[in-house]
């Protein structure tokens, strides 16, 4: 079996978990014995290739005068002008987003796309015409290549997907890993969702990365519950961790929030319960390590309940940093407001870090041996962090069975149910 | 003649509410009253009355040949009397008939009896003495919680009087051998056993609504027919169950109150059996054999170990934790502190606590409050913290743990050296010290008693630093009167100042 797989972004190159998961992913097939063909908006040359044939979208040139994808563009067209929020991008961006829609809408085609277009792989201003353009390259890939069928990561890679399987009339399934609600919450974005809801209407299969996604699909978008089917990530296994020698220069216990700082990612429940924490136990200091549109907010917060001495921010960490960071915790903290999964737990439970995760996670959905709050429980936040700080025998039990849990998490196995779901489709 | 045991456990744990770790120190209530007191309703609405209304009726029906055994716990009757007093009554009514038996247990429904011997012995003291005074009796048999037993467990039952114990016939350690007989202890032989019949057991207790069990459904017929077919030499036939199971484990509607109902009519008009309860049981069975069972065994889970309360770290570390105030406790007796003592050793905390149902992801959620082990454990480690505090602020003073290994003779007799130095030194302690280690109101109290004659002849030979001392912490008026007999002493004999001095020491030594 091949399949032709549209993602945004693939390690080395990451900004979020989606390369991630889309690298483990493809190992997992390979194993499984599925070739993928892995098309990136941008590629680096320096992107692991062990497990697919990577193609890179700014290689390929299209000839927008054939019919077809005039047509096509049509339909770009519509969803261009319609579209004018993005992931991980602060209001500020925002406005200068609405400004380039509007050039957006008076571009010739001709003048874009006449030959070829480099893209710039990111999630920036020009994100709603890349991802436009990124599917009319799309269809030209999928009418190059020869795969059984089609399979697209979030809402980016949509419109490539569905113009993908009218060009060649191959079954689709879209993998939902974040849907707009988890992104923005009620305030969200008519424009993306469409894009969201339209990708799934015109799948086969939607595959959702937990039942709280998959809950949302079905609420929230309408999807017939019968096409939709979760699939847990998993994580890729490590070979060793360097990271575990890491000497720590305090004495006190560490508890650390990593990811972004964002509405998303409830930093401020963790600022409130660290407080809760310090009434009691000096001798503990807490870090978020991460960046934001919230992080000035919290900086803020933090100085506003006097605990700057115990509380630190280490801004964004990459690599190495998140293993050392990893390393020098005693307890990680997800208070996550809604995360479709998250996989930081799983990494640091790799790493026999006991880990106290938001009930709002897909994650929680599949975990035994971690701590389960409501996000918004402060309370419960709190006295779950004081007791692994302070009953010893907690932390002895999850660096016995958290690791090992995580260990049984295989890509491989996600692959299988994968797998499975492209022969349901396959066969129809 | 053969006999069926008949036993129901009535317990309900008082379960904690959510205590967080910043009520340490500042909030002493550790229990969820409204769950308590809802579950405890709702049990004795759905289980309990009806089923002693059922059995009360069948021994009025069958007299004599019908009897049944209870044992209810300490907690248990607790929460009874506090939230459902009509099923304490209705207990006494069955009391009364003769024809039940109530067990001794420990108060607490607790693990203790796998700690320590003089704490297991006074739990089991304060629930005889608790059953004694509702229902007029004082047991003479005895259950352990959730039937833990060993041989050396059965020794300290045996110890304190008890001639028959119930406990779990585990396969493993009655191999190919038949429950259905009497047994003894190993090293007690004088302490009769009585072991669980668990195949029976369980066929009431957890097949009866399975439909897919190829028995189902069970009748009283059917079950008379099975028990008839038992070999007539297997003399005892024990059918030990939670009470739970009548009306809760069991809901109504799968028909298992019809089916207790129909089953001694069944039973006596098929087979020979009469129900009769332990002690009886004891008065005319002789043990066939003695069984030995080094390592304790319990009526829980396929392993019949010790593995669903002990055993995980967390477990372990909550229970050397709690047992840790065994030498604080016995001197104490404050009832709020004893009170939550005993709450807090309930089994059932150790229970919620338990990791190895992960695995095969059958949770034993029956009525837990917790939706994870972890949960538990904070929790209840909270709770635990804040008794930890107040047992040493209430300032006992710590007997000595006893040690159990024979001592070197050498050590001994060094040590006894030792001892006498020490009491010495303890006699050479002069009055002045003492003195000056009063508090002044103590040492006014004491001077109320004391003339100023023999305090200035008993410190004559000190030094007039030390006298200095002393005198500051005097009241005013004594400070004149030991000045003016001070002056008036010329320089006395030894043998009187020995005389005021020993005088003083006794004095003294009637203080503390």
């Amino acid at each position: 079996m091949k399949v032709l797989m549209f993602g945004w972004e693939f390690p080395p190159h990451i900004t979020g978990g989606l390369g991630t998961a889309c690298f483990g992913m493809t190992k997992g097939l390979l194993k499984n014995d599925v070739d993928v063909i892995f098309v990136v908006p941008k590629a680096y040359g320096d992107e692991s290739e062990e497990a697919v044939r990577l193609v890179n979208a700014s290689d390929v040139s299209i000839d927008i005068r054939k019919t077809e994808q005039t047509e096509f563009w049509r339909n770009i067209t519509y969803l261009e002008v319609n579209s004018s929020l993005v992931p991980y991008i602060g209001p500020e961006a925002f406005d200068n987003l609405m400004e380039s829609n509007e050039k957006v809408t008076t571009l010739n085609e001709e003048s874009v796309f006449n030959a070829r277009y480099v893209f710039s792989g990111k999630y920036g201003e020009n994100l709603l015409q890349e991802v436009a353009r990124y599917a009319l390259v799309g269809a030209q890939i999928a009418k190059d290549s020869d795969f059984d069928l089609i399979h697209a990561h979030d809402w980016l890679t949509y419109s490539a997907g569905v113009a993908a399987k009218q060009a060649t009339g191959k079954p689709l399934v879209v993998h939902m890993h974040a849907t707009e609600f988890d992104r923005s919450g009620e305030n969200v974005n008519q424009r993306v969702y469409d894009i969201e809801r339209a990708g799934m209407m015109a799948a086969d299969r939607v595959i959702t990365v937990s039942n709280l996604t998959r809950n949302i699909v079905i609420d929230r978008y309408g999807i017939d519950p019968a096409k939709v089917i979760t699939v847990h990530n998993a994580v890729e296994p490590v070979e060793k961790l360097d990271a575990r020698i890491t000497e720590k220069h305090v004495p006190e216990k560490i508890v650390t929030f990593l990811g972004r700082v964002t509405f998303q990612k409830g930093p401020e429940y963790f600022i409130e319960a660290a407080y809760k924490v310090l009434q009691r136990d000096q001798n503990v200091r807490f870090v978020m390590a991460g960046t934001g549109d919230l992080l000035e907010k919290m900086i803020r917060r933090v100085a506003q309940l006097k605990i700057s001495t115990k509380f630190h921010f280490t801004g964004f960490l990459r690599g190495d940093s998140v293993d050392k960071m990893f390393a020098m915790s005693d307890v990680y903290v997800m208070p996550s407001v809604s995360e479709p999964f998250g996989i930081s737990p799983l990494e640091a439970m790799r790493s026999n870090v006991p880990v106290v995760i938001s009930k709002q996670s897909g994650v929680a959905e599949i975990l035994h041996h971690a701590l389960k709050v409501d996000f918004w429980d402060i309370d419960a936040m709190a006295d779950a962090i004081y007791g692994l700080l302070q009953y010893k025998s907690l932390p002895e039990m999850f660096s016995k069975y958290g690791a090992l849990e995580v260990d049984n998490l295989k890509w491989e196995n996600a692959a299988r149910h994968i797998k499975a779901v492209y022969e349901q489709v396959y066969q129809e | 003649m053969r006999s069926i045991c008949l036993y129901f456990q009535v317990h309900q744990p008082s379960r904690l509410r959510t205590y967080r770790f910043f009520d340490i120190g500042v909030d002493h209530h550790y229990y969820d009253d409204y769950q308590n007191k809802t579950i405890v309703r709702r049990v004795a609405e759905k289980s309990y009355l009806p089923m002693n209304k059922l059995l009360l009726d069948l021994i009025k029906e069958y007299g004599a040949t019908f009897k049944v055994t209870f044992s209810i716990s300490g907690i248990a009757l607790d929460q009874l009397s506090q939230y459902a007093p009509e099923v304490i009554e209705s207990f006494k009514k069955l009391a009364k008939t003769g024809n039940v038996e109530f067990l001794a247990e420990t108060y607490a429904h607790s693990l203790v009896s796998l700690k320590d011997p003089e704490e297991f012995r006074s739990q089991v003291m304060m629930h005889s003495d608790r059953i004694e005074a509702l229902f007029g009796k004082r047991p003479t048999s005895f259950r352990n919680t959730e039937l833990i037993y060993s041989d050396y467990i059965g020794e300290q039952v045996h110890n304190m009087g008890f001639n028959i114990m119930l406990t779990e016939g585990a396969r493993h350690i009655l191999g190919w051998k038949s429950p259905n007989f009497m047994y003894c202890n190993a090293a007690s032989p004088k302490l009769k056993l009585l072991l669980r019949n668990y195949q029976l057991s369980d066929d009431i207790g957890f097949r009866f609504s399975n439909h897919s069990w190829i028995e189902w459904p069970l009748t009283a017929e059917k079950f008379a027919s099975w028990i008839n077919a038992y070999d007539k030499n297997q003399q005892v036939l024990n059918i030990f169950l939670d009470y739970e199971t009548f009306g809760e484990h069991q809901w109504a509607e799968t028909g298992i109150f019809e089916f207790m109902k129909a089953m001694p009519k069944q039973v006596f008009a098929l087979t020979d059996y009469t129900f009769d309860t332990p002690s009886g049981i004891a008065g005319k069975v002789q043990p066939v054999s003695a069984v030995s069972v080094p390592v304790p065994i319990s009526w829980a889970d396929e392993e019949r170990d010790l593995t669903a309360w002990l055993g995980n770290e967390m477990q372990d570390e909550a229970f050397e934790s709690i047992y840790k105030l065994i030498p604080q406790m016995k001197g104490c007796e404050d009832p709020e502190l004893i009170k939550d003592w005993l709450y807090l050793q309930t089994s059932d905390h150790f229970y919620y606590m338990c990791t190895k149902w992960f695995s095969d992801g059958a949770v034993h959620n029956y009525f837990n409050p917790y939706s994870s082990p972890y949960e538990a454990f904070i929790n209840y480690m909270n709770a635990l913290s804040d008794f930890i505090r107040r047992v040493e602020s209430s300032q006992i003073k710590p007997e000595p743990i006893p040690e159990y290994s024979i001592p070197d003779p050498k050590a001994l007799a060094i040590k006894s050296k030792q001892a006498y130095k020490d009491a010495e030194d303890t006699e050479n302690i002069e009055d002045i010290e003492i003195l000056l280690s009063l508090s002044k109101a103590r040492l006014k109290e004491f001077l109320a008693s004391v003339d100023a004659k023999t305090l200035a002849y008993s410190m004559y030979d000190r030094s007039e630093d030390e006298i200095k001392k002393l005198i500051k912490k005097l009241p005013d008026s004594f400070k004149e009167e030991l000045a003016a007999v001070r002056a008036q002493i010329k320089k006395p004999r030894k043998s009187t100042l020995d005389t005021y001095k020993n005088k003083m020491t006794e004095m003294l030594k009637s203080l503390f």
